[in-house]
């Protein structure tokens, strides 16, 4: 690692100075992405903001027709919650199945979407749960967060605070690990609720988590297995590495929305 | 350089350090606790596993920093007043290792397994152990030394 | 007898001594020990396959903060130090020896792969060398690379050494060719395969480590490293490189975390630590990070093979033939030449009665990392090949594979194989009869149709095994090429109060010599286990010993204490007849006490132990003082290991994900001291076959010779929820080559198990061949283009 200066703020308006103040700060969060970056020395910030020590973004509260998750809060903490559980069991399910045991006592929700992995599991829930995103600026749509590999719409300095997460009627993750990495090699959210149908998928793209419309009017008809089964997806802008060609990726997009509508029940 | 405090084992421990100290060189270099190992570099073979206020985290992924104020327990904390922990005891009666470098991450998570989920089956011992990678066992022990753990404490 | 009453005895499940330390975080690995005034290395490597070094300035790191030294190879060529070296010449079938290019410690012009040596940085810490690193400038001349296998050889190929001709090291051949050409041309059946064995890398969970020191008051070096054989990195270093006489050299191999071949080798880094201690006048640490170890330890396998098999009417084979390329990376490893030649050719008969046997090896030239021993190193290679096409046989003569190999089984002993190997003893037969029976073969038809009905393609593959361990007498070795004896020493210290040290020239670093030995030793005398400790892994202790490897300690390394201790039974019974005033052929020693046989006279260990340190009264001349005595056992043949193992899988059509669902290993190891120890060997194996059956692949780019699966996140380690539990089982013929009976279990996991899983695969798929490893990428491809039939059935 090289070396930079650490910051621990208490509060989200003190991380906010800290970032205004720096030359080329980095948000550290759970650190389970930053912090294996920072080793291999691919990064080189001036400044860590550590928000990891931020009381008021660790929360998951339950809502209305909603559950509201801090960003600091950790993959462990929401796939534990009851309330999370109760209202939508399918987002309890994948912050589970994220990275393995140590990862999800460390990482969190905000670092997840903040990094954008075009592998990670988090922007999946979000595009396919039409989730809010709420940072220190604004409002960000779901639609509108995800810019592409590693990009969001954030601007320098804007912090994630929270996403709200509607309830689903029907919701489930399917994921095909990477063997080697066990990140998502083609990972698909399916959910049904007021914002309609919807069918996101991580992993896959070239350019991060994406969503298929053919699929979605599909299910918006016949909410069943069968209706997506026969659906192809291009294999065009799908990654192709020694993993799996892109061919073999657009084909386990089919199966895995398959099996999370046949999931999602 | 900022300075961390922290509880290890019981005991307080504070250092000047540099910022990019990770907490797993804290506790080996700074400490001197070496029981707690370096297997890989991108956080995946959890030779490296403590727990950090209860909770199982790859010590080679977090700043000794963001464990300032934080109560650690390493692998040489885990037996108190010279008994063994029902897990190292497991270990070693399942012949749960043989080079014994995967180990202390290995004993580490499986106390965090356990806690975590005490009726403990075969596949889900073999998914909670995804961030642990040994390399001559072929897991078969640990797993049988997990699941005796899990039951003689149950 | 009472220590295998009280449960210590040879046989027994001893729990491990050695466990209280790894469990408590109390090990002392490499990297855990720390110096005064100790300074740390981190070795600049090459980005390029192959370049031109044009120039190195060192200036602007020299400057950087913290560093206190900076080294290349012009300063290790200009102090005359030797490069590494490889200990066994191949001769090539025209009589010449093999093709050797020079193995410089730090490149001098020439880099030949991706994370060669290119200068060393000595700094105050970690942090600064890597820092300093970064800013030594290299102009180098970036050059085409030979990083294909398949390529490496063509006229065209670029040249790893000018010293080799079409990157072409060896071509050896072994066995009978005329033989072989004559049973072909009369065979009732062909069967042919092409094959390749994927490149996998080794992955001990504790990195390769080095701590050289020098004291300047006596000039004696230190080296602290993770070594397999820590007397043999001794004499490599002083004899060959020159770093310091032996006697002026001690090199330490403490806890070692893993090693399966790959710390065998005496590698550049923890030659430069220790020869540079003295240049900078303090200790000098490294350890490597994973992906260095990616990059730098020595790879396995590799092999490209074209294999044809000769059967008559009635399925009996007649003779195999076999080309194969091997990869031996850009510079001979320390045994590489050995590998795939006298470790791979000479098992190629397997467990079968082969008339003819006809095998050319070319060993070959890459831009990759170096190529050797590594888990089972030669014979997972000739068991893989062996066991496919005996099992493409049997699909395509419609013969059932369990049927086919028991009418191909030697069944007499001793048998003479065409390609060296005499097989002292073992009953295939058995270990195919008892693992069958475990994995209910006769039930498989119906699992498999009840799999169908379930969407899911279930297929099972046999692996009847066969491997040469307990490697090796010496004077045969000699003969083949190697350039050492490879005996095992050990030596057994009496304690005047009747506790034993046995000193011995093995090393654990996994395997629980600890216990094993200890047992041996404590059923022998007839002391408490608690009473025994085995010292090994330092040449200051131990005079010389040749290390572990090759599933060789347990047959050479037991054998040699077998020898110290009946020279210390010989000397006690001595002692105990002057001090019972007996005859010594009258004294009886049984369970830790000397009688004389025919009298109430009686005398126990302790109580002699000290007499034969107070000596008092001893008759002058005729019995030394001490109870202390040292052995070199050299074996009169390899042992041959053997037996069956079956996989069962399910293969999703879907994902094309393989399950392992059943997995049965009946394994003869001969004489077993320790079955928990031994279960625990082969569990490992095992994993390490599925790793490289359906999992694991070193893959470099063909181009530019980068190395693609250089981590975690693309190299694919077996995971727990990869595997399923194992099922094991043994049969016994005790091994008549040593005094214990025992044949080594270290490697036989490793060894069996690929072919059993594409076997398995294979079959369930309706396929060929399929190449290792059969990721779920390659398992849905070939669904893709396989016959209905597959899908269907």
């Amino acid at each position: 690692m090289y070396q930079f200066n650490y910051e621990r703020p208490k509060t989200l308006a003190d991380a906010e100075a800290l970032l205004g103040k720096a030359d080329d700060p980095k948000i550290l969060a759970g650190g389970q992405t930053l912090i294996p970056t920072l080793k291999q020395r691919l990064a080189m910030p001036s400044d860590v903001i550590d928000i990891g020590g931020i009381g008021e973004l660790d929360f998951i509260r339950a809502e209305g027709d909603a559950v509201m998750i801090g960003a600091a809060t950790r993959h462990a903490t929401v796939a534990q919650s009851a309330d999370v559980k109760k209202h939508n069991p399918a987002l309890a399910a994948l912050a589970g199945s994220i990275g393995d045991p140590a990862v999800r006592h460390m990482g969190t929700l905000g670092g997840s979407i903040a990094n954008n992995d075009p592998a990670a599991d988090y922007p999946a829930a979000c595009l396919g749960l039409d989730a809010k995103i709420h940072t220190t600026r604004r409002l960000i749509e779901a639609d509108e967060f995800f810019k592409g590999m590693f990009e969001t719409a954030l601007q320098d300095g804007e912090i994630v605070k929270e996403v709200t997460f509607p309830h689903p009627e029907k919701a489930a993750y399917m994921k095909f690990p990477n063997p080697a990495s066990r990140y998502a090699m083609v990972g698909v959210f399916v959910s049904r609720g007021p914002w309609g149908v919807r069918v996101a998928v991580t992993g896959a793209g070239q350019n991060g988590v994406f969503r298929i419309a053919e699929m979605e009017e599909a299910l918006a008809k016949n909410w069943s297995p069968d209706a997506v089964a026969n659906i192809k997806v291009p294999a065009t802008g799908l990654n192709s590495d020694l993993h799996g060609t892109a061919e073999y990726r657009a084909h386990l997009v089919t199966v895995m929305a398959k099996r999370a509508v046949a999931a999602a029940g | 350089m900022p300075v961390v405090s922290m509880t290890v084992n019981g005991k307080s421990a504070s250092a000047d350090v540099e910022a990019r100290t990770l907490l797993v060189q804290f506790i080996r270099e700074q400490l001197g606790l070496t029981g707690t190992h370096v297997g890989c570099d991108t956080s995946q073979c959890g030779a490296c596993v403590v727990h950090v206020d209860g909770r199982a985290v790859k010590s080679c992924t977090m700043l000794a920093a963001q464990a300032d104020g934080a109560d650690i327990v390493t692998i040489e904390g885990l037996a108190k007043n010279g008994e063994l922990h029902p897990v190292q005891a497991a270990f070693r009666e399942h012949h749960g290792l043989q080079c014994g470098f995967c180990t202390p991450g290995m004993i580490m998570t499986a106390v965090d397994m356990i806690r975590r989920k005490p009726d403990l089956d075969e596949e889900t011992v073999r998914e909670e152990l995804e961030g642990n990678i040994c390399r001559c066992t072929g897991y078969h022990n640990i797993v049988k030394a997990i699941l005796a753990a899990s039951r003689e404490m149950r | 007898m009472s220590d295998a009453a009280s449960g210590e005895g040879i046989g027994q499940p001893v729990r491990r001594k050695e466990d209280f330390r790894f469990i408590t975080g109390n090990g002392h690995y490499t990297d855990d020990i720390n110096r005064p005034r100790q300074t740390w290395a981190y070795f600049l490597r090459s980005p390029h396959a192959h370049a031109r070094i044009k120039s190195i300035d060192t200036s602007a790191a020299e400057a950087a903060p913290g560093v206190v030294a900076i080294f290349t190879g012009r300063h290790v060529a200009d102090d005359g130090l030797g490069g590494l070296i490889c200990g066994w010449t191949v001769t090539s079938k025209d009589g010449t020896p093999m093709k050797v290019g020079p193995h410089p410690i730090l490149a001098l012009d020439t880099v030949r792969y991706v994370g060669d040596h290119v200068a060393m940085v000595v700094a105050e810490t970690l942090a600064d060398a890597r820092a300093a690193a970064e800013m030594i400038d290299v102009d180098y001349d970036a050059l085409p690379a030979a990083a294909s296998l398949s390529a490496c050889q063509n006229a065209a190929a670029p040249q790893v050494h000018p010293e080799a001709p079409r990157n072409t090291c060896f071509e050896w051949e072994l066995g009978n060719k005329a033989e072989t050409e004559a049973a072909f041309a009369k065979a009732g059946r062909i069967v042919k395969l092409d094959l390749k064995n994927n490149r996998l890398i080794p992955n001990a969970m504790e990195p390769r480590a080095a701590l050289g020191e020098f004291d300047k008051g006596t000039g004696i070096y230190t080296l602290h490293t993770t070594s397999q054989n820590p007397h043999v990195a001794r004499l490599v270093l002083s004899a060959f490189v020159g770093v310091a006489p032996e006697h002026k050299l001690r090199v330490i191999a403490p806890d070692v975390g893993g090693g399966f071949g790959s710390k065998i080798f005496i590698y550049a880094e923890e030659t430069a630590c220790v020869w540079a201690a003295a240049k900078v006048g303090r200790p000098i640490k490294w350890t490597a990070d994973r992906s260095e170890a990616f990059l730098s330890d020595a790879h396995g396998r590799d092999h490209l093979s074209h294999a044809e098999l000769a059967l008559d009417k009635d399925g009996k084979f007649l003779a195999l033939r076999v080309k194969t390329v091997a990869n031996l990376g850009a510079y001979l490893s320390t045994f590489s030449a050995s590998v795939p030649t006298y470790l791979y050719g000479t098992l190629l008969s397997g467990q079968y009665d082969i008339p003819a046997v006809y095998v050319e090896v070319d060993g070959v030239y890459t831009h990759t990392a170096p190529v050797d021993a590594y888990r089972g190193a030669g014979r997972p290679e000739a068991t893989y090949l062996v066991e496919r096409i005996v099992e493409t046989a049997a699909r395509e003569t419609g013969i059932d594979p369990a049927e086919l190999r028991r009418r191909n089984y030697i069944r007499t002993f001793p048998h003479q194989t065409p390609v060296i190997m005499n097989y002292d003893t073992g009953d295939y037969e058995a270990s195919l009869a008892a693992a069958m029976e475990a994995i209910d073969y006769k039930g498989f038809p119906a699992r498999k149709s009840e799999a169908a009905k379930r969407g899911k393609l279930r297929g099972i593959g046999f692996s009847s095994y066969i491997e040469a361990c307990g490697i090796a007498p010496s004077a045969a070795v000699g003969s083949l090429g190697a350039g050492v004896g490879l005996w095992e020493s050990a030596e057994v210290r009496v304690n005047p109060t009747g506790n034993v040290e046995v000193l011995t020239g093995s090393h654990s670093h996994g395997q629980g010599h600890e216990t094993t030995f200890a047992q041996l030793v404590a059923s022998r005398l007839g002391v408490p286990l608690a009473n025994v400790e085995i010292v090994h892994g330092d040449t200051d202790k131990v005079q010389f010993g040749m290390g572990t490897y090759g599933s060789r300690s347990g047959a050479v390394g037991m054998s040699a204490i077998v020898k110290a201790l009946d020279k210390i039974e010989a000397k006690a019974k001595k002692i105990a007849a002057h001090l019972m005033e007996a005859a010594v052929e009258d004294i009886v020693f049984e369970n830790g006490t000397f009688t004389v046989q025919g009298t109430d006279k009686s005398l126990a260990w302790a109580e002699l132990s000290l007499a034969a340190y107070t000596a008092h009264g001893f008759p002058s001349g005729e019995i030394e003082p001490g109870l202390k005595e040292g052995a070199f056992y050299d074996p009169v043949n390899f042992t041959f290991p053997s037996g069956c193992h079956i996989c069962e899988v399910e293969i999703d059509p879907d994902t094309g994900v393989t399950k392992i669902e059943k997995f049965v290993a009946v394994d003869d190891f001969g004489t077993v001291i320790n079955p928990m120890i031994v279960e625990g060997q082969v569990h490992g194996g095992i994993a390490q076959g599925v790793g490289q059956a359906l999992l694991e692949h070193g893959i470099y780019d063909a181009e530019s010779g980068q190395l693609i699966t250089g981590s975690y996140m693309d190299y694919c380690m077996p995971r727990a929820d990869d595997l399923p539990s194992f099922d094991l089982g043994f049969t016994t013929t005790i091994c008549p080559s040593n005094p214990l009976g025992m044949k080594g279990c270290g490697e036989a996991g490793a060894i069996a198990s690929p072919p059993a899983i594409i076997n398995a695969v294979t079959d369930a798929l309706g396929i060929r061949d399929i190449e290792m490893p059969a990721t779920p990428a390659r398992v849905w491809t070939a669904l893709q283009s396989a016959t209905p039939r597959a899908a269907a059935e």
